[in-house]
């Protein structure tokens, strides 16, 4: 009896380090990625940056009507770019899936012997990580450009849900490449994070938001993670209050579509 | 160019014409960044920036969605003109266009060809926002006239737009490449008051915007929809559509000399 769990401890945790190393491989893969197809991450690196350029540049002077919480922009737009930088990713990470079931890859990963929730483990926590690309370059010229300071608890609470982003936005990517298995579906996946990100109060606060958007990001949850990004930025300091709803809406955004994402791979066959 | 050989190429522009719609229509990869895209930003900047027309300096407009109209078509071609390129270069990828240059037909009918389909989306793409615009409330001050105008200047402007698509397709050959040019066309978009009045900007873009040939375009058509036909604001946009045209004219003619020399 001892033994029997004994050797079952051994065996679990072999398994264990058989699925992190699998997951490793799957993170170093796509890191690889960057590294030798940088062409291929430009896009999602540059897409946010030219949008925070280009809205700061051209609202900048919203802020001058009453109820903005800033006088500049740029700290204003900052966390919608970030998130914007993490949407991309993860869209992005669905897009590579799907260019692998179109090449027969992921053909050869769904016949090994890693569980399914172990792929989809290192095809999100790949997108996780890379979501730091985009934010990294987003926060310097930020900065540069007179983003205001957010403190060290407001930059990593940023960085936390920047990476909850990009985990989301890989599960919906994974979801549709799984689904359609073809890279055509790529629109699809950029245009449902973009919707998602920018139908709160991306571009103003709600009370300066005008008709049907205004009632969308009222609703919309991911306006809590975008206010909860935002206070850093342009607040004193950051509050409970403030910081909560968005920490928890990121958590069941993850698990929602987490939940799709493994449904769809679960039912996948070679 | 006898009767015969002109009645035949323009057979050819029709045929390609035709083609390169259908592609576009069939494939929601090039489809998406020309109405899904643009309609998306529309509804969203429009809700979004729509208090704007609060600030002191902002012109009079019926509504926000009647200034954003012209921004929206503008950004539409220039996608189209984008999407047009990408098309082309997976035609040249595939050796479809090699086999067109070994058929019988002038070389300029091929681009042309793609360019008349540009064309064609440029219409669809103005006939979309229009409707959308008066559906939402918007009103076209510049009457059913000006609404044609509208469409036939925003028609041109992808045509202009597509030019360049279809130089760089030449050139590079490569459907990453032109790709890889997407967000090059929100830079410009961003330097020109496609989404704002250029007064009203900060600097240094405001400057830029000022003397952006875009900006003329979306003043002009910005122009009939928001207040009336002016002959000032038409003739500038027809400018700059020409301006740009020629230089897509003389872009794609050095690059198809250089394809058609090299092969690549």
């Amino acid at each position: 009896m001892e033994a029997a769990t004994v050797a079952g401890r051994r065996l679990t945790r072999a398994t264990l380090s058989a699925h992190a190393a699998m997951v490793w491989a799957l993170v170093s893969r796509a890191g690889n990625e960057i590294v030798r197809v940088p062409g291929a991450a430009i896009p999602g690196v540059l897409a946010p940056t030219i949008f925070f350029l280009g809205l700061t540049a051209v609202f900048g002077n919203l802020t001058d009507l009453s109820g903005f919480p800033t006088d500049e922009y740029q700290s204003f737009i900052i966390a919608v770019s970030l998130l914007q930088g993490a949407g991309f990713t993860g869209a992005a990470t669905g897009v590579n899936l799907a260019r692998d079931i179109e090449q027969g890859w992921f053909d050869r990963l769904l016949v090994s012997p890693a569980p399914r929730s172990v792929l989809l483990s290192g095809l999100v926590l790949s997108a996780s990580v890379r979501s730091l690309v985009p934010a990294t370059l987003l926060l310097t010229i930020g900065f540069a450009l007179g983003v205001d300071w957010p403190g060290v608890g407001g930059l990593l609470l940023a960085l936390l849900l920047v990476m909850g982003m990009g985990t989301a936005a890989a599960c919906w990517g994974v979801t549709l490449a799984l689904h359609f298995k073809t890279q055509g579906a790529a629109p699809l996946m950029q245009a449902g994070m973009f919707v998602l990100i920018l139908t709160t109060t991306a571009y103003a606060p709600l009370d300066r938001l005008t008709g049907w958007l205004q009632d969308v990001a009222e609703y919309n949850p991911l306006t809590q993670v975008v206010e909860a990004i935002r206070q850093g930025f342009v607040g004193d300091s950051l509050t409970w209050s403030e910081t909560w709803p968005g920490v928890v809406v990121m958590i069941g955004l993850v698990a929602l579509l987490g939940a799709f994402a493994l449904r769809n791979m679960r039912r996948t066959s070679y | 160019m006898s009767l015969a050989s002109l009645r035949a190429n323009l057979r050819v522009i029709g045929a390609l014409g035709a083609r390169s719609v259908r592609q576009t229509f069939r494939r929601p990869q090039l489809m998406a960044p020309i109405l899904v895209f643009p309609t998306l930003l529309l509804a969203i900047q429009t809700g979004g920036a729509g208090s704007a027309v609060d600030l002191p300096e902002f012109p009079e407009v019926n509504g926000f969605l009647d200034f954003m109209l012209a921004g929206a078509m503008i950004q539409s071609t220039l996608l189209a003109g984008n999407s047009g390129g990408i098309a082309f270069a997976v035609d040249i990828e595939m050796g479809f266009t090699d086999r067109l240059f070994a058929a019988p037909i002038s070389r300029f009918a091929i681009v042309l060809g793609r360019l008349a389909g540009t064309f064609v989306l440029g219409i669809v793409a103005a006939v979309w926002f229009l409707a959308i615009g008066l559906i939402f409330g918007a009103t076209v001050e510049g009457g059913v006239g000006g609404a044609l105008l509208v469409i036939v200047l925003v028609g041109l402007s992808a045509v202009a737009f597509g030019g360049l698509g279809s130089a760089i397709a030449l050139r590079a050959g490569k459907a990453s490449v032109v790709q890889g040019l997407f967000p090059l066309v929100f830079v410009i978009l961003f330097l020109s008051s496609a989404f704002f009045p250029a007064n009203l900007m900060l600097e240094p873009a405001s400057s830029v915007a000022e003397y952006n040939p875009l900006s003329f375009i979306v003043e002009g058509v910005r122009d009939v929809i928001v207040f009336s036909l002016s002959l000032e604001g038409l003739a500038e946009a027809l400018g700059a559509i020409a301006l740009i045209g020629a230089f897509s004219v003389g872009l794609t003619a050095v690059a198809l000399r250089h394809r058609l020399r090299t092969g690549g």
